[in-house]
């Protein structure tokens, strides 16, 4: 798979010269683009994160996931996925922490380390996605965005408990 | 909407806090989750700034007319009032085309110019076109067929079998987009319905060269 990354590379930068493309140039107007987007999104993000980070502090999710998880327990949900489920959509970091210390306590290849991977290598950080991409293009309403993102992240959750389970038989 | 979600998430950290006698690490979080975003936004300002080059080239040398082609199908299909050979539509299958090869950085900055294009042809400037929202979940879903720095992850713990898997990713991803799309689709349609007179009028881009 290492191989894709510079293969994309030295493919465009071919094709560019065949087509005589200035690709030098072309590449420093694309890259000074670039600067000006994540300028643009910054302030966003850190409103977010910021805002998130504060949520976890106030341990009003683990207070809720505590909530939550004998019922999904009773479902046939593991308990740790649970925090990891109600982050997801929210922090792309603190999914990824979550995901890391299962890794390290029961491994990658256990029952809870398979559905978290399958979960987080199915679904994008919602909240980041909506606000990143709305920001720079300068949207106020998202209207039922995050609505039908939150819809494909439930379902993201629950075909993770069941492939995993398919799949370990 | 942003300022909902926004006051919600402080109002709901203040009041928790309190209640759980958290509050001197609600106030700690504030400046770590500053820092945090920065660290982010550093950590990812060479990768954005390089992939926006190598858009830049694949633009100019007619790549993304080639993408754009090969998606044509599928994302005309999902995208109706996008003009086939629009820029919007090369970005968008670009951001496509990154996402599935599992280089979310490089899909992020291909996907803010999609929206930016869109954006151009959105009548209403403040709210997201149906366009724009459909593309935001397809985003939200990351269709990816390698997920490479799960697989790193995965076998940097131990794993002996990092793509196992990849199976269940792929059909789990499938599923949320199906769930995904087909919420944001009935929204949109009930929205036309409710209110025909403010329904936006499937606008076209103007084509390419």
């Amino acid at each position: 798979m290492e191989i894709i990354i510079p293969l994309i590379i030295v493919t465009f930068v071919s094709v560019g010269l065949i087509k005589k493309v200035k690709i030098f140039e072309a590449f420093l107007e694309g890259a000074k683009e670039g600067l000006y987007t994540l300028f643009l999104i910054a302030p966003t993000m850190i409103a977010l994160i910021t805002a998130v980070t504060m949520l976890k502090a106030s341990t009003a999710t683990d207070l809720l996931s505590d909530f939550i998880s004998p019922v999904a327990e009773k479902l046939g949900f593991p308990a740790e996925i649970v925090p990891a489920a109600l982050l997801r959509p929210i922090s792309g970091s603190g999914s990824t922490a979550l995901l890391l210390s299962v890794f390290e306590s029961e491994g990658p290849d256990s029952f809870a380390g398979k559905v978290m991977s399958v979960m987080a290598g199915s679904t994008e950080t919602t909240l980041y996605a909506i606000a990143m991409y709305y920001g720079a293009a300068g949207i106020k309403k998202a209207r039922h965005t995050l609505a039908s993102g939150l819809c494909a992240d439930f379902t993201a959750v629950v075909f993770s408990v069941l492939t995993t389970r398919l799949f370990s038989y | 909407m942003m300022n909902y979600i926004w006051a919600i998430l402080i109002f709901i950290s203040f009041v928790f806090a309190i209640l759980t006698n958290n509050i001197s690490a609600l106030s700690n979080a504030v400046l770590e989750g500053a820092n945090e975003a920065c660290e982010l936004l550093l950590s990812i300002i060479g990768v954005m700034c390089f992939w926006s080059g190598m858009m830049e080239i694949a633009k100019r040398a007619k790549i993304t007319d080639a993408l754009a082609k090969l998606f044509s199908p599928l994302l005309t299909k999902l995208f109706p009032n996008v003009e086939k050979n629009s820029p919007a539509m090369h970005y968008i299958s670009l951001n496509v085309s990154a996402n599935l090869l599992g280089l979310g950085n490089a899909a992020t900055p291909f996907g803010i110019n999609a929206m930016k294009e869109l954006q151009k042809t959105n009548e209403h400037k403040d709210t997201a076109s149906d366009s724009q929202l459909l593309f935001v979940v397809l985003n939200t879903a990351s269709v990816q067929l390698f997920p490479t720095t799960l697989c790193a992850y995965r076998s940097r713990y131990g794993s002996t079998e990092p793509f196992s898997i990849l199976p269940s990713v792929w059909i789990t991803s499938a599923a949320a987009l199906i769930v995904g799309i087909t919420v944001a689709k009935i929204f949109c349609i009930r929205k036309q319905r409710a209110s025909p007179l403010k329904s936006p009028i499937p606008q076209k881009q103007k084509q390419m060269g």
